[in-house]
């Protein structure tokens, strides 16, 4: 079986050149400009953090107990909001535009022994040994293949037709819901492969060693953000509490909103293991190209979503640096254009929301699925 | 009980330490890597120039002789080289000095000389080497520098001066011209202050190209500036030609356990443009093999029964990447070469481009 494309091997192959090509200048061009970017990404990212927590406790001497003049709820809650965004702000870039991208090995070019893919441990409960499996070898290697990336509903959604229904699927909004609050603890149980656990195809002996990464990282980030910083508050122990969990949900959401744009709005085509043999380069490419979702928007939208808003060309080129990709997208949108292939490049409303309405469908049977 | 409590405090900044925080206020309190900021700069020569460093926390004291290694980013990439230290131990400020002189090709020692200005921040090692005095032991010393060869005698110099305890010391130095003498004045200036310190600068290039072998390195040459040579303990820094001949001649006397050299130019072998295939070495799992210029390393190791970790095998997921440690590898994608020990690479889309050695 071939690619739902209209392209004969040859233009296939032709156009994977042309990819290469621009793959091959774009990383031949790397130089200081890149380093000092996303230097200064990290830069930013750290004073916004230790900006974020200070002015949670700062906002602690606001409370109406203290008496004095400025202490009151409107003033501290002002001051505790700001704190808990720049918070949630500071976590989004570590997530997305830097822990990603780094792992992704897209800045060890660099030799910054700082800011390597082997070493780099990012903010959240899953392990950066685990997410590089499950997400640069499995999602990236076999993206939107029905069977083999797991990414494709993370083993609770149906989200595309040729997934069987079964009445599991009927209450998926919820789980959805769910997944988006939580989508931390989502994404570190999603090396786990809790459906198969479950179904009996995998054991809980083979499950075992995940699960003791998992609960190694647990303990320090619900131990930093539950525990410690709040300890430090004394009697105001919940305010601070609240605030970091706020922001944690505040990043969760947002990153779940940007990350189930990339393949799973209307348009996105999944595909089949007989799809995939013996794939060569070029098809590989028109493939992720078929599977991914761009959203458009500013400079700083695609900074706080990590670039993924570049979901095609990061899926083209997922080593290359993240700041190249708005310079790369017009190029690889008029390629496609001449080749054509559609290139699927929407607002977020329409994206997320093409998103949404698929898996409130898709909870029911569908007519001869796929 | 203070490791519990470091590790409740980095509790607070994990995933990252406490120090990546302090990193933000001032570089050099950091903990989890060593930078120094450059403090001044000052040019020795038209193409030498000496660099003052203040390390931060974690930087230990030198002895004299000893180099560090010297990181700089020069088109986004980081490079690392050694230097000598130039400045003595006893020096009270805390900071030490390099110097550098701009090679013909040398990316990173022009980078250094001509780019990095005060204000700046390096990341540097901590002193290592063995080309250094004996501690105990009270020695009479013949130095034999060439060019930049000198700094890490400077250092010897500089602290046998800063202790007031210059013994009999003869130095031969050689540069090219008298312009070209890095610390010149400062040499003569010891000179002048020390009787037993005796200074014999040796300009090679001051008779004419033709002339100018006749002022190298020979043993007429080391007779007659040094005659108690034989009785000398013998430090010498310089070119690998200057090296080679001192050794052969310390060899050839008998003495070459009173010779300490450093050679602080590393020979690389360069790669040939057309290279393709080679000797591999895969060092973690002592195994060796040879490869052609087209076969991806991951199939070369796998054909020598190995089985190294990857995943995706198209250069995609970086699953399979490993250290270089010696060699060049060719990108089978962009064609591009990596040669610098210490690069990571993509095993399942790289070439043998010559002999390497990878951990793997
Ligand atoms: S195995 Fe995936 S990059 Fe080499």
């Amino acid at each position: 079986m071939s690619l739902p494309v209209h392209l004969n091997d040859t233009e296939i192959d032709e156009f994977g050149r042309e990819l290469d090509h621009i793959y091959e200048e774009v990383m031949t061009s790397r130089g200081d400009r890149d380093a000092a970017y996303i230097r200064r990404v990290i830069k930013v990212q750290r004073w916004l953090a230790l900006g974020g927590r200070i002015v949670i406790y700062a906002s602690l001497g606001l409370l109406p107990y203290w008496g004095h003049a400025l202490a009151t709820w409107p003033a501290f809650l002002g001051v505790i909001t700001l704190g808990t965004l720049m918070l949630g702000t500071a976590k989004i870039l570590e997530n997305m535009e830097i822990g990603h991208n780094v792992m992704h090995a897209q800045w060890d070019w660099m030799r910054d022994p700082e800011i390597q893919s082997s070493s780099w441990e990012w903010d959240t409960v899953c392990p950066s040994d685990q997410w590089k499996h499950s997400h640069n070898v499995m999602h990236h290697t076999w993206t939107n293949v029905i069977g083999k990336d797991r990414d494709v509903g993370y083993g609770i959604l149906r989200v595309s037709e040729a997934q069987a229904w079964s009445p599991k699927y009927l209450p998926q909004m919820l789980y959805n819901t769910l997944l988006g609050l939580f989508f931390d603890w989502g994404v570190a149980l999603h090396d786990v492969e809790a459906e198969r656990l479950i179904a009996g195809e995998k054991t809980w002996k083979e499950a075992l060693p995940t699960l003791k990464g998992i609960g190694r990282k647990v303990v320090r980030q619900v131990g930093k953000d539950y525990l410690a910083y709040p300890l430090l508050a004394g009697p105001f122990f919940l305010y601070v509490l609240g605030a970091n969990f706020t922001a944690n949900i505040i990043r969760n959401v947002w990153s779940y909103m940007i990350i189930f744009c990339g393949h799973f709005p209307a348009g996105s085509q999944v595909f089949t293991v007989e799809q995939v043999e013996n794939e060569t380069r070029a098809k590989w490419y028109v493939r992720q190209l078929l599977g991914s979702c761009n959203i458009t928007g500013g400079k700083l939208f695609h900074i706080m979503s990590g670039n993924l808003s570049h979901q095609i060309e990061h899926h083209l080129f997922p080593d290359m640096p993240s700041n190249r990709y708005p310079e790369v997208a017009p190029r690889v949108q008029a390629l496609c254009a001449r080749y054509g292939l559609a290139y699927n490049s929407h607002s977020l409303g329409r994206q997320f929301g093409t998103t949404t309405w698929k898996i409130l469908r898709l909870s029911l049977p569908t007519p001869n699925a796929a | 009980m203070k490791a519990r409590l470091l590790d409740l405090a980095g509790l607070f900044a994990t995933p990252l330490r406490p120090s990546h925080y302090l990193e933000l206020v001032n570089p050099l309190w950091t903990t989890h890597r060593l930078q120094a900021r450059v403090e001044s700069v000052w040019d020795e020569t038209a193409d030498a120039r000496t660099l003052t460093l203040r390390p931060g926390r974690g930087w230990r004291s030198h002895r004299a002789g000893q180099f560090i290694r010297v990181g700089a980013s020069i088109d986004g990439l980081r490079h690392t080289r050694t230097y000598s230290i130039s400045s003595a131990p006893e020096r009270g400020d805390e900071c030490i000095t390099i110097t550098v002189k701009a090679v013909d090709g040398g990316r990173v020692s022009r980078h250094l000389v001509r780019q990095i200005k005060p204000g700046d921040y390096l990341p540097i090692g901590l002193p290592q080497g063995e080309f250094v005095l004996p501690e105990a032991m009270p020695v009479r010393p013949l130095f034999i520098t060439a060019g930049s060869g000198i700094t890490p005698v400077m250092a010897m110099l500089r602290s046998y001066a800063a202790l007031g305890r210059m013994p009999d010391v003869t130095h031969i130095h050689y540069a090219p011209h008298a312009y070209d003498v890095i610390f010149g004045n400062e040499l003569k200036a010891l000179a002048a202050a020390h009787p037993g310190y005796k200074l014999k600068l040796v300009h090679t290039r001051e008779l004419g190209a033709e002339l100018s072998q006749r002022r190298h390195f020979s043993a007429e040459q080391l007779a007659e500036l040094c005659p108690d040579w034989a009785e000398r303990d013998v430090w010498g820094c310089g070119p690998a030609a200057l090296l080679g001949a001192v050794e052969s001649h310390w060899n050839q006397a008998g003495r070459a356990r009173h010779l300490h050299l450093e050679r602080f130019q590393a020979v690389l072998a360069p790669v040939p443009a057309d290279a393709a295939g080679g000797h591999v070495s895969f060092t973690t799992s002592k195994c060796e093999t040879d490869a052609d210029g087209h076969t991806p390393l991951l199939r070369v190791a796998e054909a020598a029964g190995l089985n190294p970790a990857h995943g995706c095998r198209m250069g995609i997921c970086h699953g399979c990447d490993a250290v270089l440690v010696s060699g060049c590898v060719r990108d089978l994608r962009t064609g591009a070469l990596i040669d610098e020990p210490g690069d990571k690479v993509q095993v399942c889309v790289s070439a043998a481009c010559g002999d390497v050695a990878l951990a793997l």
